[in-house]
């Protein structure tokens, strides 16, 4: 409490309270005694399957199914669904039918469909394509940003200024990423203090949430805890979000060690769709079914129906003739 | 500390002083958080590989005994410490598990690694001790109806019949491990009280067992009922004679792992490659992955004596041989990078 006046000090001193407010001291302890302030009570989940799934899918979805995928989304309380991105069709030819796309779903109201804009283009593209929210990403490694989108990471961040601005003048909300936050594929470990300065920029830049990203699943609950501790120094809690990849089974304890920080929003994909660019075969994406078990088997509401979910994965599977990566739908599916 | 702060917050100040108390919140709530994340969990974790019993009971496949010989002989190179070898069980109720003599003569133990058997009766017992057994387990059920299919009788029982097995490897000077299945929800009753499941385990200890692994047999814990089972449990068990035995079938392996070494258990029950499916639900994943218990821990700067190369060499190995796909996700993406 270094920087705060003395007179606010001693407004905040423990003793002087207590003096002021007698009554506090019993409250405080019922406050103690009640458990359960462990966790958040409410986690917000950000569907993520029909953009960061299905772009790491190699089979290309036809735009009908793609709607219908997202319409079933909407269905099921998912208060957020990452509809599509506006990135050049030339690289991520999965996504060459965003204007398609979001002009083609049935918008439910209450919930929000976000669209990635890596740069002005694809902003404005997105804007004409009637999108109310975007998202850009940046990574704490400089090598991933530069092999991923090929600029540094100061170039990116003023590309995202530019995005940032225009859409604030618009009104429109900008959600920021940060990839590699727990490691990467190039430069192996990453230091918790880059991943603070990458979210930090972003969120003084104007981001409303950081989605801080284990890019390639090689995360535990040690890095995340010591991570997350970097990150809250620079970023309020209430405006993190981690979304974890199951690469290495790693997802849902480091999510469970994310909402023990005070996280409460999780990124996750229908069926775990997406697998990982840098580990051919594995997998990508946690799968929304099973945080939504997790949460729910710990009293955490959500506003999510997961037999919905279940029921959307199963469709988006058989659209792209492919196992679920959710343990959950498996085993829904089968049981006696 | 963090209350304190949410009051004063509350209370009728300016904005601009809001938003610090905002901020100085969140600080205090990291360090509330630090308390449960970061802190207070074991140095070392012992972990107990259930792979060449419980996985290899639960694969349709069978096994050769020479294969099941050199899959343990592969896990005591990988440093495990606890090496489930076989279950002396009739082999008309489990036919992978008929060459247990075999196996239990065959294998090449590893000084200081322990290889318990399981031992469903008296007869299993003698029969373990004859072929060199050092260590043995029984196992209750938290469920009536599950025990009343599984072993025919109920759970007072079935404990009852382990009174003998206990008197005896006492006599012969043999440690004794219990297993109490179905502890976070049963195939047949649904939900399971914590407190039935504390009653079996505090009967199990005090009948003798130096350990209890308490098993989510049919994978559907999540962390909250992970917590507050062993909360009532170790009301009657001390902590340090507690393990826990936690099914994937729902994904929620790992996270009731972390949870229960929050809570100071520090023994982990695992099967190499992820061993053994679920007979309650076709097709579904069983046991956790040592593999992946073994990265989650490491990860967490928690010494397990374990050396994840050789692990993965033996799950490589036995899943070549089963002829079937790992369902350790460590040992999936490691080997193509």
């Amino acid at each position: 409490m270094g920087n705060v006046p003395t007179t606010v000090k001693h407004c905040l001193s423990y003793e002087q309270i207590i003096q002021d407010y007698p009554w506090l001291k019993r409250w405080l302890l019922e406050e103690k005694t009640n458990t359960g302030h462990e966790f958040p009570e409410f986690v917000k989940i950000v569907e993520v399957g029909p953009r960061d799934g299905l772009q790491n899918e190699k089979e290309i979805v036809p735009t009908g199914v793609k709607i219908q995928l997202i319409d079933m989304l909407s269905g099921t309380g998912l208060p957020v669904i990452e509809a599509t991105s506006f990135v050049s069709s030339k690289w991520v030819p999965q996504m060459a039918d965003h204007t398609d796309v979001l002009r083609g779903i049935q918008r439910a109201p209450h919930v929000r469909y976000p669209v990635l804009t890596p740069n002005m283009q694809g902003f404005q593209d997105a804007v004409a394509a009637g999108a109310t929210e975007v998202a850009v990403f940046g990574s704490a490694s400089e090598t991933f940003s530069k092999k991923n989108i090929n600029c540094s990471i100061d170039e990116s961040m003023v590309r995202f200024k530019e995005v940032i601005n225009t859409a604030k003048e618009r009104q429109i909300p900008v959600r920021g990423y940060v990839s590699c936050a727990l490691g990467c594929p190039h430069e192996g470990y990453i230091e918790p203090s880059k991943v603070s300065e990458v979210a930090k920029s972003l969120y003084e830049l104007g981001c409303y949430e950081i989605s801080l990203g284990d890019t390639i699943g090689v995360g535990t609950p040690g890095s995340m805890f010591k991570m997350l501790q970097s990150v809250m120094k620079e970023v309020p809690t209430n405006a993190l979000a981690v979304h974890c990849h199951d690469t290495y089974g790693q997802a849902l304890p480091n999510i469970l060690t994310a909402l023990q920080m005070g996280v409460c929003v999780v990124d996750s994909a229908v069926a775990g769709l997406g697998g990982c660019p840098y580990a051919q075969g594995s997998s990508g994406n946690v799968s929304t079914e099973d945080v939504l078990y997790m949460l729910h088997g710990m009293g955490i509401e959500t506003g999510v129906n997961l037999a919905k979910v279940i029921e959307a994965g199963d469709f988006i599977c058989n659209a792209l003739h492919r196992e679920t990566n959710s343990k959950v739908a498996k085993a829904r599916g089968r049981t006696l | 500390m963090a209350a304190v702060m949410r009051l004063v917050y509350r209370s009728s100040l300016s904005s601009a002083m809001g938003q610090k108390y905002v901020a100085f919140s969140s600080t205090a709530k990291v360090k509330a958080a630090d308390v449960r994340a970061g802190q207070a969990l074991p140095e070392k974790v012992k972990i107990v590989e259930v792979g060449p019993r419980d996985g290899l009971q639960n694969e349709k496949t069978m096994v050769p005994t020479e294969t099941k010989i050199n899959l343990i002989d592969m896990l005591s190179a990988s440093g495990l410490p606890v090496i489930e070898a076989t279950s002396f069980v009739s082999p008309k109720w489990v036919p992978q598990m008929a060459d247990q003599v075999e196996v239990m003569k065959g294998i090449d133990r590893k000084p200081g690694v322990s290889y318990p058997v399981l031992t469903p009766n008296l007869k299993g017992f003698q029969a373990a001790i004859k072929a060199g057994a050092l260590e043995v387990a029984i196992f209750g059920a938290a469920s009536e109806l599950f025990s009343k299919k599984n072993i025919n009788c109920s759970v007072d029982e079935s404990l009852q019949r382990f009174d003998e097995v206990m008197k005896a490897a006492k006599e012969a000077g043999v440690p004794v491990r219990g297993y109490v299945s179905c502890v976070l929800g049963c195939p047949y009753e649904g939900k399971v009280a914590p407190e039935k499941v504390a009653h079996v385990a505090k009967r199990l200890y005090s009948m003798g067992c130096y350990e209890i692994s308490l098993g989510d047999t049919i994978g559907v814990g999540t962390p909250g009922s992970m917590s507050k089972m062993l909360e009532v449990v170790s009301r009657e068990v001390p902590v340090n004679a507690l393990a826990v035995h936690c099914h994937d079938t729902y994904g929620q392996a790992l996270a009731n792992i972390l949870v229960a070494l929050q809570m100071g258990i520090s023994v982990v029950d695992s099967s190499v490659a992820g061993l053994g499916g679920c007979p309650y639900a076709q097709g579904a994943s069983g046991n956790v992955a040592t593999e992946d218990v073994v990265y989650m821990l490491h990860g967490l700067g928690i010494q397990t004596g374990v050396d994840l190369s050789k692990l993965m060499d033996a799950g490589a190995f036995i899943c070549r041989t089963l002829n079937r796909k790992t369902n350790s996700k460590v040992a999936q993406a490691t080997c193509k990078l």
